[in-house]
């Protein structure tokens, strides 16, 4: 491909670590090749930085095909930048203009703290899975057979659109209230929609939804951004269908 | 010098398993509480050894450098797990799964390993439904498969084209289960820097906190790595950007023997590169060879005129195009084993037929339109539109096709702005995956006592070519059936051991080692960035280590790579302190093990005069281009004993491979 290259204006927030103070920082960068996806024009930015014997920005990524969960990054206002569908690893530089200013933040939530630049610690969420998000087989492989249970595939169909989910935090970032609605949502529809979660289907989303709580996300409002902005496409049905398991647990608990 | 010793269980290949379970030592449930296992790396393999140890009651400490151990690189596998189920009725079984992999693996994977493989694979189907992994389903509600590369069967479970993601999102469900009940700590955002040996047995590591830089020491019984392959020598690979070698390369320099190191596997359908600032490549599924043919141009004029922009791939008719796979291997098509088809497209594009206008013209068409007009008449009919348009036949055929690999072409489009539904794909090969790794004998522990390596870090199973969708097989086998039996049998003889203090000698030495080697990078501060090492390295890789080797520049890479490694140690230059977040620092430590592995892999190639599988000798090719294997000479494992950082005076090893119940053959796929 006979690739195009830009100039751009990038405006990143600077921090050195969770307790220093941060700041915008202005970079100006040349010929980036529309072809580059974001995260390689910030490779180009770090490595003149580094000839400049500056320090990097630093920022999550790994996979850099859109699956791990990794890359985050608020662009021009917006969680992994203007095109929908898509996290900041798979946005190509040919989405942006010549001569535009990028502005580049951190996810900002009061659960997800600053560790440096762009890193943010997510850890929150990992705790919201130890408490409820599994179910509780023990790893012998002689549970059941794999094609006892048939499961109708339209009930399978949705439980893997909602266990699609990469964790990467975009919905939290985006909400004005900071909820993890549609991340917990997610991981409760995946196991409610199928015979082999239902059985702990009570416990599990009263023990998810106050662990919730307890990290510091806030309410849902249902404004819906979590569903415009999330990279692979999470229903708020989810979320709706986490309020009503949560209702009906609440109202039928053994306890 | 100690001897390599495999320690296959005797008796038929059916029952060595089975067998050699009954008669393995167990630790009572009383006594597990007293023992502290390591577990590095929370992919497949790792997070689901991490979790069945710590259910079973020992205590469990699990290491990612990820911020989540949900983000191990396992998550990016697409196409699918292969397990003899025999759902579809098709004739296969244990043992043909069992045939196929050694087959694949070009007669050099270790047979008992491989039988026992096949023999757990249903197991982890089994496994995974009952965590809850969402697997793709047919209209009776039963489980759906699909065929892959080197088979004649349908053995394959999927998940659309993010299986990698929803089986490793279990074992990390199973690994979270444990972390809330207080059996796993888990440690994110950690790396290996060592392990800590005492009196020969595995003690310990020594990690390196990757927020706050501290170095840490951690005590275990044993220590299983899982830390995955080392793809990403080669600088541009499939692999994350964070996926590395120190781990399994720490443990080579400790005394754990490290095998067949040049046998590396070239994915065949790749997007191709697309400029310098590339920094990795994508996969496309090997899925999507059962519904695109791939092809390239029969004239060179036409070749030359799409690379030129001036004509379309859509322009070429039928007659005009050149269907390689299908042409060369007609039993198998399309979906002849990785390795073939990857040099059969390099074949192509170096005879100038490449249709990408990239600086080497590398690309060909992988080309979905005969997919589209059958997949479309079969949904017409099965509406009862029995003659239906062409506009109704290519529109049900494109939704058939975004059912099945929607995520693919969605992420296919995003990167080339290329749409694939109406044009072919370009693809072409890239490193993937890598079958050799740290000699683990049949109980998957490693030369170290009390060392065991598990998935893609062991060497094991895969030979000298893996087929699709037998990682993740293999790295939940190992994790969930294999570790919990052998590992213990090791540590029922730890019951007497008492705590580990990391208050040793051994633990202290360990320490200043590690903070020794970073001070040396830190303080080199010369004039040139970590990539710019890294690139070049793969640049070495790729060029003379790559799909095609020879003795002549198998003997520069050799060079080259040890002028490189001077280099990198007088002028890298690493910013920051060794005391915080320092993502330069973590890249520079990874760089100088890949540097000293690339070396050992072009001595390995260059040792290794045949071809087999991914590991391509020009000199050894029969006059079709087809590999040529040498069995009286290199029907082993090699495995090499490190000497020192100048790896040209490693010592090899060879452990013999005995086929008694395949029969060793050519491997033909026409």
């Amino acid at each position: 491909m006979a690739a195009k290259t830009i100039n751009i204006t990038l405006k990143i927030w600077r921090q050195k670590n969770s307790k220093a103070k941060g700041e915008l920082k202005s970079y100006a960068l040349e010929n980036v090749s529309t072809d580059s996806s974001f995260l390689e024009m910030l490779d180009q930015l770090n490595e003149e930085l580094l000839t400049k014997k500056e320090e990097p920005v630093a920022f999550d990524h790994d996979c850099r095909e859109g699956i791990c969960g990794s890359c985050s990054l608020y662009i021009n206002g917006r969680a992994h930048g203007p095109e929908t569908g898509t996290t900041t690893c798979q946005l190509h530089m040919r989405k942006f203009k010549d001569g535009e200013n990028i502005y580049i933040e951190p996810w900002r939530s009061a659960a997800f703290p600053i560790i440096k630049d762009l890193i943010v610690d997510r850890s929150a969420f990992d705790r919201i899975q130890q408490v409820g998000g599994f179910i509780s087989v023990n790893t012998s492989g002689k549970t059941m057979e794999a094609n006892a249970i048939p499961i109708p595939k339209s009930d399978a169909d949705k439980a893997f659109e909602a266990a699609a989910c990469i964790g990467c935090g975009a919905c939290v970032a985006t909400c004005k209230n900071g909820s993890a609605m549609l991340f917990v949502g997610a991981k409760v529809s995946q196991y409610a929609l199928l015979p082999q979660g239902k059985v702990e289907a009570k416990q599990r989303v009263q023990n998810m939804v106050r662990q919730m709580d307890e990290e510091g996300f806030g309410n849902c409002s249902n404004t819906g951004a979590c569903e415009i902005e999330c990279p692979k496409g999470i229903s708020l049905e989810n979320i709706a269908r986490m309020n009503r398991e949560f209702l009906f647990s609440a109202i039928t608990s053994d306890k | 010098m100690s001897k390599l010793n495999s320690k296959i269980p005797e008796g038929p290949i059916a029952n060595k398993w089975t067998e050699h379970k009954n008669h393995m030592k167990l630790v009572a449930p009383n006594n597990r509480p007293k023992i502290d296992v390591i577990v590095v790396g929370t992919g497949l393999a790792g997070a689901s050894a991490a979790a069945s140890l710590g259910e079973m009651g020992y205590n469990v400490k699990a290491f990612c450098f990820q911020d989540s151990p949900r983000r191990a690189h396992s998550i990016a596998a697409q196409g699918g797990i292969n397990a003899a189920k025999n759902y579809q009725n098709d004739g296969d079984s244990v043992y043909r799964l069992f045939y196929d992999t050694i087959k694949g693996g070009d007669y050099r994977a270790r047979e008992a390993n491989v039988h026992r493989l096949a023999e757990v694979s249903g197991n982890i189907i089994d496994q995974c439904v009952a965590q809850g992994v969402p697997f793709a389903r047919e209209y009776g509600g039963l489980l759906d498969n699909r065929s892959f590369g080197g088979t004649q069967v349908q053995r394959t479970f999927y998940a659309a084209g993010q299986t990698g993601q929803q089986l490793l999102l279990g074992a990390y469900s199973a690994l979270s289960r444990q972390i809330g009940l207080g059996r796993v700590e888990m440690y994110n955002r950690h790396e290996m820097m060592d392990i800590v040996t005492i009196e020969g047995k595995a003690r310990g590591i020594i990690a390196r906190n990757l927020v706050t830089g501290e170095i840490e020491r951690h005590a275990a019984h044993a220590v299983v790595i899982a830390s995955g392959g080392y793809g990403n020598v080669y600088f541009l690979s499939t692999n994350a950007m964070g996926s590395n070698v120190s781990a399994a390369w720490k443990i080579h320099k400790r005394g754990a023997k490290f095998a067949n190191p040049c046998f590396v596997q070239i994915h065949p359908t790749c997007v191709p590169v697309h400029g310098v600032n590339q920094s990795k490549l994508t996969l496309m599924s090997e899925s999507l060879r059962n519904s695109g043919r791939i092809w390239v141009p029969k004239k060179k004029e036409d070749a030359e005129a799409i690379r030129a922009g001036q004509l379309k791939p859509t322009q070429i008719v039928e007659e005009e195009r050149d269907y390689f796979l299908e042409r060369r291997y007609p039993a198998f098509g399309n979906l002849v084993p990785r390795d073939v088809a990857s040099r059969a497209a390099k074949e192509r594009c170096d005879e100038g037929f490449g249709i990408e206008a990239n600086d080497t013209n590398e690309g060909v068409y992988l080309d979905f339109s005969s997919e589209i007009i059958s997949k479309g008449k079969q949904a017409a009919y099965s509406q009862g539109d029995h003659n239906p348009s062409s506009e109704k036949i290519t529109e049900l055929g494109k939704k058939w096709l975004a059912e099945k690999y929607g995520n693919l072409f969605k992420m296919y489009e995003k990167i080339t702005d290329e749409n694939p539904y109406e044009t072919p794909m370009k693809i072409y090969p890239a490193v993937h995956y890598t079958m050799g790794g740290v000699w683990v004998d049949y109980n998957l522990q490693s030369t170290i006592p009390g060392c065991f390596v598990a998935g893609e870090a062991n060497f094991s199973d895969h030979g000298a070519n893996r087929l699709g969708a037998s990682a993740l097989m293999q790295g939940l086998a190992d994790g969930y059936f294999v570790l919990p039996y052998t590992l213990s049998n090791y540590l029922a003889d730890e019951i007497r051991t008492g705590k580990i203090s990391t208050d040793m000698q051994e633990f202290l030495d360990a320490e200043n080692s590690v903070k020794e080697s970073i001070e040396k990078i830190i303080s080199a501060k010369g004039s040139k960035s970590v990539d710019h090492f890294h690139k070049r390295l793969g640049l070495i890789m790729w060029n003379k280590v790559g799909m095609a080797r020879n003795e002549k520049i198998l003997k520069e890479a050799i060079d080259e790579i040890g002028n490189l490694r001077t280099e990198f140690y007088a002028d890298v230059y690493v910013p920051g302190a060794a005391d915080e977040m320092n993502s330069e620092l973590e890249k520079a430590m990874r760089v100088a093990d890949f540097i000293e592995l690339g070396q050992l892999m072009a001595i390995d190639a260059l040792e290794r005069n045949e071809s087999c599988g991914g590991h391509f000798r020009e000199e050894f090719q029969d006059a079709e281009g087809e590999t040529l294997r040498d069995d009286k000479k290199y029907k082993h494992v090699a495995a090499w004993e490190y000497q020192g950082m100048d790896v040209t005076k490693a010592i090899l090893h060879k452990e013999e491979l005995n086929y008694e119940f395949i029969k060793i053959a050519d491997r033909n796929y026409k």
